[in-house]
């Protein structure tokens, strides 16, 4: 199996890489160790598009992050993800904290980001239920929320129709140069490899190239709400930056949840444990910010790992080895920075050294998805009078017809797990967590699949659900 | 658009017995929508026996005493519709379903019984610790995937929550050749019946933890061990209590919550108590012309009960749709010392009338009476050799006793 260029790694960076690469007359391949796309760093984060007033003036994150955010609008509607710009607004408690909000302004001025300082009065006519404690807040617009589990499926799945091809359950072990050529698992060949293993891109790199950076995973823990009422929060809120990054956010989701976190704490690569002292310093860190926030609506705790560099910038650099590029490091702003990245990693180190040609035929659109909850009643009537499989409501909580699980499945980078679907359509996403539907998703995927429903996973292969049929069962 | 006089959304226990009381006091234009392929809800998952004591005076299973109500239904060309969705009610009482069959309708009713029963309280509400591995479900989805399915969810189980499906669900891993390793109790005391933990577990020699809970979820890509820990009054770790557990399954058994989804988009409050709305004694909400009973109302622990509330919630919705309703003045009940919650909520005074209040208690009691006080007089006593919170107390009152109307409060007095 002969590339031009292998890509470790479908989270938010590969996934946008690859789909950048997609536009050109040349062999891409993606190489992923999971058992479906953006199921690591990508998959449990913020979900929020930064403005990019934070990150130090003159630094990778910061020119990136205001590239990246400009792209999204045409990225969501090319690739059919749900995407607001629903703005920031950055709270200080505290006169020294109005005093660094100030200073923030000023950076966000030279990154090239247009914000405004609030005073309480004028917060409170956006923000009714910010608490007591707000002094005053940095308001950006242009920051936005997004549904991130769906743009990496989205941009795979544009990748894929576009000629790329994927490889899950594919993890790297091995890799080699022989004259020019990059040997991976003794089975993949490349004449150019790009490193976007996240949490494992320097164990990837020391693979072929000397130590040249150390990833410190830092964990993340949240908190989700359920759908309670949609004018709670309307901005994301960030409390004043600390040292120890961005700090505690609530944030609406594109999902019309609400997100609250996260923590920051150094773990180990593999460590997405939550824990209760860590949830309840982040509500009350969150209560800093809001009110009344009705924790007995919390449907979901989870933690995300962050890949964070030693040196705090994001690494895009072709050390000793030609043609082995590593895009590592990519921790916050790292998901709004992606398209950005991309274009930057295609263009330096691909396309201004190979001149490939761009495809005439590249499609920037993904089949449009059909969700039936969102549309009105008459609309509704008019797709189940045409195909049924839409009349059958699958979760009940969040209204997921099987229908729309049909049509997922028959796209080019499909669920294979409960977990792969929850993140495409939401089916398990709400109060009841899965209770109710999930036996039904088992039977759509293993019927899909030709399987039993013992077969299919949770999330990884190792990740069984059910196990043997009782005795007699099927008598 | 099809008008209904009722629509009863749910075909689980309280809304089978729903359509048969209102069917039997002559209203004919009814309709039951149920979500899933079949009726009886939950109870065609519950294999076990102990249904039907108080209804039929014999011990059935689940699905039996529900096909005693289905075959009913049929019997009684009650019409239903099943795998239908109610996407929507509106405040003019329009429904808006989905299913195969017929696309997207609307249809418009008199009145709308909610017997929409409850969900599962999920790792996520619990902010359960540790790792999202697959192995941790609750345990009714256990019940399902394995008496729906037939198919075995673990070999080594632990139990976390003492509700009586998980109790239930103990017994049933033991008796399918899983090793229950035993049961973590938050409380001090059980919220199961106690019937349950004689039957369930100490016959099984299943070791029941009380006032201790799962700490940590160990585990890569499925639950490999579990850590439960002693808590204090104040529900904190005691340290060193820690006590380590090589399971491959979790199961969850911490609660249910009334499912009120359509409710809450009406804007009709819940009651902070029971998760369900406040209903008057003809079970009626507060939103004129829709019922709930069951589950959806408040949690019950026998089923039995959630089919006579049922009924009751009927007569009220006939009596509704006959416009019998007068204008009377309308009292609370009040949940006093010792009470969690009291239903209904309220209720209007009728001479010669009795009302079924219930209620259960915050704690467990020994040696107690119930008090039930109306304007600071008591209207009765009732001595008790204990309470639990897992038993909901029923107390019928005949009004009758009661010269002088007013609010009513309840409330628990220990005895020394």
């Amino acid at each position: 199996m002969t590339y031009d260029v292998i890509i470790i790694g479908a989270g938010v960076v590969g996934a946008s890489i690859a789909r950048e690469l997609a536009k050109y007359k040349i062999k891409v391949a993606v190489l992923e160790k999971d058992n479906d796309v953006g199921n690591e760093t990508s998959n449990a984060n913020s979900a929020i598009i930064h403005s990019g007033y934070d990150p130090e003036c003159g630094s990778l994150k910061a020119k990136l992050n205001v590239l990246g955010n400009a792209m999204f609008d045409t990225l969501c509607k090319e690739l059919d993800v749900k995407f607001k710009r629903i703005g920031s607004i950055t709270l200080a408690l505290d006169d020294n904290d109005v005093k660094t909000l100030k200073e923030l302004q000023i950076r966000a001025t030279k990154n090239g980001v247009e914000t405004s300082i609030l005073s309480r009065e004028e917060l409170l006519k956006i923000e009714p239920h910010i608490s007591n404690n707000v002094k005053a807040g940095l308001l950006a617009n242009t920051a936005g929320i997004i549904d991130p589990f769906n743009f990496c499926v989205h941009l795979m799945e544009n990748a894929v129709d576009n000629g790329v091809e994927l490889y899950l359950n594919t993890k790297v072990v091995k890799i080699v140069k022989e004259n020019d050529t990059f040997i991976i698992n003794d089975k993949f060949k490349a004449k150019m490899v790009i490193n976007c293993a996240g949490l494992f891109s320097d164990e990837i790199n020391e693979m072929i190239n000397p130590k040249s950076f150390e990833i410190i995973p830092r964990k993340g823990e949240y908190l989700v709400l359920d759908h309670f009422d949609d004018d709670f929060v309307k901005h994301t809120l960030f409390l004043v930056p600390s040292i120890k990054g961005k700090g505690v956010l609530i944030s609406p989701t594109s999902s019309n949840n609400y997100l609250i976190g996260p923590s920051a704490e150094v773990c180990l690569k593999d460590d997405k444990d939550t824990d209760k002292m860590t949830i309840e310093q982040i509500k009350k860190t969150a209560m800093l910010m809001v009110d009344n926030i009705p924790f007995n609506q919390v449907i979901h705790t989870f933690a995300g790992i962050r890949p964070t560099p030693a040196n705090h910038d994001f690494i895009i650099e072709e050390i000793k080895t030609k043609n082995f590029i590593n895009v590592a490091g990519i921790e916050s702003p790292g998901f709004v920075s992606s398209p950005a990245i991309a274009k930057m990693v295609v263009e330096d180190f691909i396309i201004n050294r190979y001149h490939y040609e761009l495809k005439k035929d590249f499609n920037p659109y993904v089949r449009p998805y059909l969700h039936i909850n969102e549309l009105p009643f008459e609309k509704r009537k008019e797709i189940v009078d045409r195909n049924k499989d839409y009349g059958e409501i699958i979760c009940k909580c969040e209204k997921v017809s099987k229908g729309e699980i049909i049509d997922c499945l028959n796209r080019s980078v499909p669920p294979h797990s409960i977990k792969a679907l929850k993140k495409r359509l939401r089916v398990g996403f709400g109060k009841c967590q899965g209770g109710m539907c999930q036996s039904y998703a088992l039977h759509i995927l293993a019927n899909y699949y030709h399987k039993d429903i013992n077969e299919i996973p949770y999330d990884s292969l190792d990740s069984y659900i059910l196990l043997d049929e009782l005795k007699g069962a099927k008598d | 658009m099809k008008t209904y006089d009722l629509v009863i959304i749910g075909g689980g226990s309280a809304g089978l017995a729903a359509a048969l009381e209102a069917k039997k006091e002559g209203v004919d234009n009814l309709i039951i929508l149920e979500k899933e392929p079949y009726l009886g809800g939950i109870l065609q998952q519950c294999i076990h026996n102990g249904f039907g004591l108080v209804q039929f005076k014999e011990q059935l299973s689940g699905p039996e005493y529900a096909q005693r109500y289905i075959d009913l239904v049929n019997e009684n060309h009650i019409p239903y519709l099943l795998e239908t969705m109610v996407y929507e009610i509106t405040k003019d009482k329009e429904i808006y379903y989905t299913n195969k069959q017929d696309g997207v309708c609307c249809i418009k009713a008199r009145a709308i019984i909610m017997a929409t029963g409850c969900i599962e309280r999920t790792a996520g509400a619990i902010q359960l610790e540790g790792a999202r591995v697959s192995g941790i479900m609750t345990a009714g989805l256990a019940q399902k995937y394995m008496n729906i399915e037939g198919y075995m969810v673990g070999k080594k189980v632990f139990i976390l929550g003492s509700g009586d499906i998980g109790l239930i669900m103990a017994r049933r891993c033991m008796l399918e050749g899983a090793k229950v390793l035993g049961v973590a109790e938050i409380m001090p005391y059980s919220n199961g019946l106690n019937r349950n933990i004689v039957q369930c577990l100490n016959d099984f020699d299943i070791p029941l933890y009380l006032s201790h809970t799962v700490k940590k979820v160990v585990g890569k890509d499925r639950v490999e061990k579990i850590i439960i820990a002693k808590v204090d009054d104040k529900m904190n770790y005691i340290p060193g209590s820690e006590k380590e557990f090589d399971c491959d399954t979790l199961i969850l058994s911490v609660g249910l919550i009334p499912y009120n989804p359509l409710l809450e988009k009406l804007n009709i409050a819940l009651n902070p108590k029971t998760k369900g709305v406040n209903v008057n004694q003809d079970y009626e909400s507060e939103f004129e012309g829709i019922f709930s009973c069951g589950n959806s109302l408040h949690v019950h622990d026998l089923v039995d009960y959630v089919s006579k509330e049922a009924t009751l919630a009927a007569k009220g919705a006939v009596k509704y749709l006959k416009n019998n309703k007068q204008e009377e003045k309308v009292y609370k009940t009040v949940a006093g010392r010792g009470i969690n919650y009291v239903l209904p909520q309220q209720f209007s005074y009728q001479k010669d009338s009795k009302i079924d209040f219930k209620f259960r208690v915050s704690k467990p009691f020994k040696a107690c009476s119930i008090v039930i006080k109306n304007n600071d007089s008591v209207v009765r006593i009732i001595k008790k050799l204990y309470l639990l919170p897992a038993e909901m107390e029923i107390i019928s009152l005949d009004m009758n006793a009661i010269t002088n109307p007013s609010d009513l409060v309840f409330e628990i007095k220990e005895d020394f």
